[in-house]
């Protein structure tokens, strides 16, 4: 058995779910408040929707509990685009999952950036067939994720502030967590698995592979093309979008320049070009006045 | 890496393009490798000359599809293609591929005579794998991840038919033109790679004889 990885041991479903998630690699994928926003997204060249009922900076600014869409706006996008479509259901919160299931849905975002329904437990995602993705901000969070049985970690960011910093924070977390584990004998394992609160087994694979045994994707402030290109470049798999396209000044422009981004991420001439003329930005919260409550990468356990 | 076109080529100096605009490029490249071929990734027209042959990845075909014609490669590499250079597309680069995409005026290259369904089994729920064999790779079933997979709905007399599951084609080629609506790259199984990599030796052959 100690030849034998926790990816090998994962019943047959895992490698559809992780599948999808390969095949959203290198893309962009962005949120959308309704079918327009969705249409415009698909035809900038966007991989994936996340359909929600407001974006992350709207929750921010208007407060209140912020739950899973309506079934009937997730519907709409579904019907106006032929990409995947992904929703959020809070942390928890397994009947908006298994809701979410029963529309569809190609991907369930457990998500930090609503308001969380259980403040122990996740849910447990291994029986579902649709895949799920789940923030986190460092390397235990992705590995206790994953252990859940989510097919897609995405570092969280913080949403809705078009503030990168701590996008970057988490990734360098994570990928620092990583090259540590890297560096430890066999017998330090289980000591760093126990300081991580991480599942032993994966914390064996990553140490021996290097990298998690899922796609890790970027989230939480990305607002420019130059943005999306840094957690690229920082070693992100592709880039979630959510207020910084659809609260700038010329959605289509931007959502377009920032897939040109990604596409492009290690050529600086063609980022310049990219990023000419794009209009105004989202204008954005500096995450470093948000205090308590008010930084939702803290959700999560 | 680049070879000259008349230094002598064997299957170790062989230099695979693979469009990395979007998708699972990367698994791809990673399987090409393993067999101890070179690798390019495609993003523009001056990525392709020198190449003996190309790989459109999985991922999404209308992302694809808009990056390759947004960044000129879609003419650039038709125009490779009529002059016989050998391509392999996999799920969305079989789209990709295809003549014709049912209910879609999505960019696409057309270099293969066949008309597909885009996720023709419905959306990721109806993800599944499964095995078939086929006497073109020997007695060992292949296993084929299908995900949000695209269905060959007609082709023309000309395509051959080398893979069938539940009575449809999955694996279809039409003089060097490749396409599966599966992800042999997902698999440790590297026999569709070196089938198509024997294509590319024999393009490269008969140039020169």
């Amino acid at each position: 058995m100690a030849d034998i990885s926790w990816s090998e041991r994962q019943k047959s479903t895992w490698r559809t779910k992780v599948g999808l998630a390969e095949m959203l690699k290198g893309g962009v994928i962005m949120d959308v408040v309704n079918a327009e926003q969705a249409v415009i997204a698909a035809e900038a060249g966007a991989q994936a929707v996340m359909a929600l009922e407001r974006v992350p900076a709207d929750i921010r600014a208007q407060g209140g509990v912020a739950r899973m869409s309506d079934p009937k706006l997730i519907q709409e996008i579904q019907e106006a685009v032929s990409i995947p479509v992904m929703a959020k259901c809070r942390i928890g919160h397994f009947v908006e999952a298994q809701i979410l299931e029963a529309l569809n849905v190609d991907f369930i975002d457990e998500s930090e950036v609503l308001t969380p329904a259980d403040d122990r437990y996740h849910v447990e995602k291994e029986s579902f067939r649709v895949p799920f993705v789940c923030g986190c901000r460092d390397l235990g969070e992705a590995l206790r994720r994953i252990g859940e049985g989510a097919a897609m970690i995405r570092t969280k960011g913080e949403a809705g502030t078009g503030d990168v910093v701590e996008a970057v924070r988490h990734l360098r977390e994570l990928s620092g967590g990583i090259r540590r584990l890297q560096g430890l004998r066999r017998e330090e394992l289980m000591t760093a698995a126990k300081e991580l609160g991480a599942p032993y087994e994966l914390v064996l694979e990553v140490a021996a592979t290097g990298k998690l045994p899922v796609p890790n994707f970027s989230a939480g402030g990305v607002a420019t093309p130059a943005d999306a290109a840094l957690m690229m470049q920082l070693g992100a798999e592709a880039v979630f979008v959510g207020s910084g396209i659809f609260k700038s000044d010329n959605p289509a422009r931007r959502a377009r320049a920032v897939v040109d981004a990604v596409a492009h991420y290690k050529d600086p001439a063609k980022l310049a070009e990219i990023s000419y003329d794009l209009g105004e930005p989202m204008v954005g919260i500096s995450t470093a006045g948000l205090i308590g409550g008010d930084r939702l990468s803290v959700r999560g356990w | 890496m680049q070879q000259g076109t008349d230094f002598p080529t064997s299957l170790r100096t062989h230099l695979i393009g693979v469009v990395s605009f979007q998708g699972d490029f990367q698994r791809h490249i990673s399987m090409l490798h393993g067999l101890g071929v070179e690798t390019r990734e495609v993003r523009d027209p001056a990525d392709l000359p020198g190449l003996h042959g190309v790989v459109l990845p999985g991922g999404e075909s209308t992302t694809i599809g808009m990056l390759m014609e947004r960044y000129g490669v879609t003419e650039a590499l038709k125009a490779r293609a009529a002059e016989g250079l050998p391509v392999f597309g996999t799920c969305a680069g079989l789209i990709l591929l295809a003549h014709d995409i049912l209910n879609s005026t999505q960019p696409r290259l057309g270099l293969l005579p066949v008309s597909v369904e885009r996720n023709a089994y419905g959306r990721q729920v109806e993800s599944f794998e499964a095995s078939f064999s086929s006497p073109v790779f020997g007695e060992t079933a292949l296993e084929g991840v299908f995900i949000r997979a695209p269905r060959i709905r007609t082709w023309s007399s000309e395509v051959e038919l080398l893979a069938i599951l539940d009575e449809e084609p999955i694996l279809v080629r039409s003089g060097a033109i490749l396409g599966a609506t599966f992800h042999p790259e997902l698999t440790q199984d590297t026999r569709i790679h070196r089938y198509f990599l024997d294509m590319v030796q024999a393009v490269q052959a008969k140039k020169r004889s």
